[in-house]
């Protein structure tokens, strides 16, 4: 059991010194790992610094980020990042892209290449190994750089809108992918997204950032994922009294000025 | 098989119909090269005409069969003591001698400029300052510092070719995605991984193409490196055919060179599909 935590972190991009630019303003966020924690928030409000913090791309103005109490210092393989335009090494093969980080690690080429087709198997790629990286559609280079993270074994999956290039249908696959990965696995998911249906279907928190400057708006509980897992079928979910009250709830707290317009 | 179409237009909506996409255009890739050859034709027509008409004295302008007969001559008898050939591989040796020793400088050069910014400071106003100078200015320079043997053209050479491979393998270099090395770094890649495994990968294609810059500048270059005490090479044949006004000899020499040139050209354009195919398509 691991946690990576944000405390009291606030962002400014402007030199140090000057007071305003502030994007972050005293965000507290903990994910444990087999958390699965959803940040959504308007455009601008900060998510992908904050998810930036959170792998050590960006170090805080103020506040700590730290991984079971130590300082992160830097990016690294406990806290492997998949990103919105994929971010695959074209020059590698999607097998080669899902083994990069056990050749970081010295692992010889036959074990790197059952590892890396197993991994391929478990997003729903068998077979696709060999296939160059533009031969594949955009949903499919989302399952690579699935697999490229999880071949990591990370204690936490940081995901910046991976799912936001994509269809609404390849999009719904994907999201019961990401459920299976987040059991299998049993990492600690920080999920930065912009659809409310999906953070909420997915999330075991989440998170409502405000913006101007980026703060913690709200923190709402939720499961829906968990009965997915267990059988339940996602349209059901989605349909779900529960379910759509809790949305409803989510989308009064990212537009409340359209609701009071409504009113 | 016949689907059933369902309505779920709200009251005033209309149904938008569908017009089929047109068809596709059969895209003309022979085209482009049927205008070259067809460029070329006329090209040789008008010159065959104006040789045939005499419109320009034969001593200017001899006519294509001449020029070809001179290539023959060339080849089997030579001119200034050495065949075509010879020629031929001895200039072909000191471009390719100027491109290695342009690579071994300029690639690292290059890296150095776009990773760290005392490298930038020190070596970028060298290189801005060579880019713009022409051969002929620095070749007494280069005699006088080392002398007037091989090592002197193949420098000649490789000063005018090192400029276009550094700049272009530093905009290779600067270029390189933000994201994928982040992506590397949080797969637990140090440093030193980054480079090897990203930068490197992705300066590649940058560096191919400042190769095919850097030897389009090396035959370019070649006449000047070839102005003083040479006794072969194609630059040199040019040379000393014109002091004589062998204008034959002279069109053979820029035509073998042109044609070594577009030969070349192709082949790294070949190496860049071949090892590099990505870089056309991301
Ligand atoms: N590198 C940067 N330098 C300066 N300002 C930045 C930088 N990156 C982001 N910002 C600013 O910080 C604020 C938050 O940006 P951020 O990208 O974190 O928002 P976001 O919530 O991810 O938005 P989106 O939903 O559009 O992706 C914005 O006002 C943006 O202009
Ligand atoms: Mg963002």
């Amino acid at each position: 059991m691991s946690t990576l935590r944000l405390d009291t972190v606030s962002l400014s991009y402007a030199p140090v010194g000057a007071d305003d630019g502030l994007v972050l303003d005293r965000v507290d966020l903990a994910v444990r790992t087999r958390d699965f924690v959803a940040v959504i928030g308007r455009s601008g409000s900060g998510k992908t610094s904050l998810l930036n913090l959170a792998a050590g791309f960006l170090q805080p103005t103020a506040g700590s980020v730290s991984v079971d109490g130590k300082p992160v210092a830097g990016p690294g393989a406990d806290r492997a990042v998949v990103f919105q335009d994929d971010a695959l090494f074209p020059w590698l093969s999607a097998r080669e892209n899902v083994a990069f980080a056990l050749r970081l690690k010295g692992t010889g080429p036959a074990e790197r290449a059952r590892r890396a087709d197993a991994l391929l198997e478990r997003v729903g790629l068998a077979g696709a190994g060999d296939k160059a990286v533009w031969e594949l559609s955009g949903g499919m280079r989302q399952r690579v750089g699935i697999a490229r993270a999880i071949a990591a074994e990370p204690r936490f999956l940081l995901m910046d809108e991976p799912l936001g290039a994509l269809d609404a249908m390849t999009r719904e696959r994907m999201q019961e992918l990401l459920l299976t990965v987040w059991r299998d696995t049993g990492a600690g998911v920080l999920l930065i997204t912009h659809g409310i249906e999906e953070a909420l279907f997915l999330a075991t928190r989440v998170v409502v950032l405000a913006p101007g400057p980026g703060r913690v708006e709200a923190v709402i509980e939720a499961g829906f994922g968990r009965q997915f897992l267990s059988g339940r079928p996602a349209r059901e979910i989605k349909a779900d009294p529960a379910f759509v009250a809790a949305r409803e709830r989510l989308r009064d707290l990212i537009d409340p000025l359209e609701t009071k317009a409504a009113a | 098989m016949s689907a059933a179409t369902e309505s779920f237009l709200a009251p005033g909506d209309k149904a938008a119909t569908s017009a089929p996409p047109p068809p596709p255009r059969p895209r003309g890739r022979r085209v482009g090269l049927i205008a070259s050859l067809v460029t070329l034709g006329l090209l040789l027509a008008a010159w065959s005409l104006a040789a045939w008409q005499a419109w320009v004295s034969p001593l200017f302008l001899p006519s294509p069969i001449a020029v070809a007969r001179a290539a023959a001559g060339l080849v089997t008898d030579g001119f200034a003591d050495a065949t075509l050939l010879q020629h031929f591989t001895a200039s072909l040796g000191r471009v390719f001698g100027a491109l290695a020793a342009s690579l071994v400088v300029g690639v690292p050069v290059g890296f150095a400029i776009a990773t760290s910014r005392i490298g930038r400071g020190i070596l970028d106003p060298i290189v801005e300052f060579l880019r713009p100078l022409p051969p002929l200015a620095y070749l007494p320079l280069v005699i006088i510092w080392f002398g007037i043997g091989e090592g002197s053209k193949v420098l000649v050479i490789a000063l005018a070719m090192v400029p276009p491979t550094v700049i272009s393998t530093a905009a290779g270099v600067r270029a390189v995605s933000e994201d994928r090395i982040r992506a590397a770094r949080s797969l637990g890649a140090t440093g030193s991984q980054v480079l090897r495994f990203v930068v490197l990968p992705s300066a590649l294609p940058a560096v191919l193409t400042g190769t095919r810059i850097a030897l389009g500048t090396g035959w370019s270059t070649l006449v000047a490196a070839e102005l003083v005490a040479a006794t072969r090479g194609l630059g040199f044949m040019i040379q000393s055919a014109a002091q004589f006004l062998v204008t034959d000899v002279v069109i053979v020499g820029i035509l073998v060179i042109a044609s070594v040139a577009f030969f070349l050209e192709s082949v790294i354009r070949f190496l860049e599909r071949r090892f590099v195919p990505w870089s056309s398509r991301l």
